[in-house]
């Protein structure tokens, strides 16, 4: 069985999902073709992880269709479920049992003889750096251990698509980082993943294509290049040296700019159409208008930025630390 | 289908091999049961008239299947923690016999029920206890125990896959199966309870197989074993059906 280079791995078309009079899903379409990293990002409750749920067959949709690997979530669900891997927001491993015993179960339901379940289990213990941990119990284990054991379940019966729902949530800075590595280590065998996530510098950094989503919609997809260009392109900063200058400097920059540039204190923005010899071009302007700058330089707009835009929303704090900050603010 | 018995043992190995990291629940098998036998014969005994039996006769088969009834605790606790810790969804989300995770915590339940049975008989052989039975009896008598609190996990598997938390679990686990084993033959004549309660306590399939298990292990006439397992086959009959088709529907909160 040979698959065709474009058929995608996951089609996901008006996927409606309600539990009661909350519609999760309201008409959700993805698409994420072979070895590529779909990153579904969006604020909490905006129906990542109903998503993921569907896709993984533990949800029925009430309308629209989604097919992983040419397999129908719902007709296929039992032959769908040796193609998958999972690994969740929570480390869903067995806290009583040690590594090598939490793989070894794994490999066993998917019907390996434990003899093959053990070869399997040491080499991604290995691989995940748990073997010295091998034999000792879970509860033992720091959390990002556990989410590399939980990850390493995921990928016990080398799925070709891997979910990732929110998978570092919650870890440290170089925990969430290793785990990056690891995902794109993943990607480069072939591997394609689905990952949901709200962290922008994640999805900037591991999808090849992003959807955005709020309250059960897609509200926009594509490159994450792509994603930023929508929001207007990229701006020149000039700080300048004298906030009283700034109303010069505005009049001077107004000429390369795509829309009205705009002032706070000393800082001046400029929209512009094209990056290229702009920052060239606007030293050159405040020069002739005898405006000095201490930098000017170009900035890209962020995720960030991009949800703002869509949404006029925040999606949440912007860094990781502080994400996690305000995680264990919620769960004080 | 054909996975469901292989699937089963993996699931059941798992909840064994956890028995032993978890010294709480080693105790709740083994030095807890001893602990109501002795209460029990020592506390209550000298005030309960059990005509034509002593009261730790007469006690022994009524405690060893309260115990029982008991034992399966453990997959309610179970199920509702492998739930709240996103394992339920794990195991769904593989290949698996749709039922091996709950029959796995049924199946180990009852490998624990025998270790109760057996330190509960020993505890009541060394504090006066006696058979007056064939060793066929005996051991239909354990047969019977086993069957019965299997019936009982798979209650325990329905209110595990229902409840939000373990905390739950234990709240609605003891407030339903307390009274059904207490109102019952267990522990007192039913004909010493008030009218309704007696009523209650004619029907409760807790009588029937402890009286079952007198019939069995202490010659008494009137009980059934044929009723005893007809009652533990239909409870298993409800019940693990209902609980599987919740496990297929439930995710993880």
């Amino acid at each position: 069985m040979t698959q065709e280079i474009d058929q995608p791995a996951i089609v996901v078309e008006g996927l409606v999902k309600s539990f009661g009079d909350v519609r999760a899903l309201d008409g959700i379409d993805l698409q994420a073709a072979p070895g590529t990293v779909l990153g579904v990002l969006g604020p909490n409750g905006a129906g990542k992880t109903t998503a993921v749920r569907v896709l993984t067959t533990l949800l029925s949709p009430d309308a629209g269709t989604a097919r992983v690997v040419g397999l129908d979530v719902v007709r296929d669900a039992a032959e769908l479920r040796s193609k998958i891997g999972l690994a969740g927001q929570y480390a869903a491993v067995d806290e009583s049992l040690t590594g090598t015993e939490n793989l070894v179960m794994v490999g066993r339901l998917y019907g390996e003889r434990r003899a093959n379940a053990k070869v399997r289990a040491a080499e991604l213990l290995d691989r995940f750096d748990l073997a010295e941990a091998a034999d000792r119990i879970v509860k033992t284990y720091s959390g990002g251990m556990r989410r590399r054991l939980d990850l390493a379940a995921a990928l016990v019966a080398h799925p070709p698509v891997l979910f990732l729902d929110e998978p570092t949530t919650g870890l440290d800075p170089r925990s969430r980082i290793n785990l990056w590595e690891t995902i794109e280590g993943l990607v480069a065998e072939g591997t394609t993943v689905l990952l949901t996530t709200q962290y922008l510098d994640e999805a900037d950094r591991l999808a090849d294509r992003i959807a955005v989503i709020d309250t059960g919609r897609v509200i926009a997809d594509g490159t994450a290049t792509e994603l930023k260009d929508r929001v207007g392109g990229r701006r020149v900063e000039a700080h300048l040296s004298d906030p009283a200058m700034a109303a010069a400097a505005v009049a001077a920059l107004a000429p390369m700019a795509s829309e009205a540039p705009t002032c706070e204190g000393a800082l001046v923005e400029v929209q512009v159409a094209q990056e290229a010899g702009s920052i060239m071009e606007a030293v050159r302007h405040l020069d002739a208008a005898g405006v000095s700058a201490d930098d000017v330089a170009i900035r890209a707009p962020t995720l960030d930025d991009v949800f703002l835009a869509l949404t006029g929303r925040e999606l949440r704090a912007g860094t990781a630390e502080q994400a996690d900050a305000d995680l264990e603010e919620v769960a004080a | 289908m054909t996975r469901l018995l292989p699937d089963t043992l993996v699931m059941a190995e798992r909840n064994l091999v956890r028995l032993p990291r978890s010294p709480d629940l080693l105790i709740g098998f083994t030095i807890q049961p001893v602990m109501f036998v002795l209460l029990f014969a020592y506390v209550f005994g000298g005030a309960i008239v059990t005509p034509g039996y002593d009261y730790i006769d007469f006690l022994m088969p009524g405690i060893i299947v309260q115990n029982i009834a008991f034992g399966g605790f453990v997959t309610a606790l179970g199920l509702s923690e492998d739930l709240t810790k996103g394992l339920i969804d794990r195991f769904r989300s593989l290949p698996t016999a749709r039922a091996s995770v709950l029959a796995g915590r049924t199946l180990a339940d009852v490998v624990t029920n025998a270790l109760s049975v057996v330190v509960l008989v020993v505890t009541g052989l060394i504090i006066g206890f006696s058979f007056d039975a064939s060793f066929v009896e005996i051991l239909g008598g354990f047969a019977l125990l086993l069957l019965f609190g299997f019936a009982f996990s798979w209650i325990f598997a329905m209110i595990g896959m229902s409840v939000s938390s373990p905390e739950a679990a234990n709240g609605i686990g003891f407030t339903l199966i307390f009274p059904i084993t207490f109102i019952s033959s267990a522990f007192v004549p039913v004909e010493s309870m008030p009218g309704p309660l007696e009523a209650f306590a004619e029907l409760n399939p807790v009588t029937v197989v402890v009286d079952a298990m007198r019939h069995l292990w202490l010659g008494d006439p009137s009980g059934s074993v044929l009723g005893a397992v007809a009652w533990s086959l239909v409870l298993i009959a409800i019940f693990a059906p209902l609980s599987v088709r919740k496990y297929r529907s439930t995710a993880s909160n």
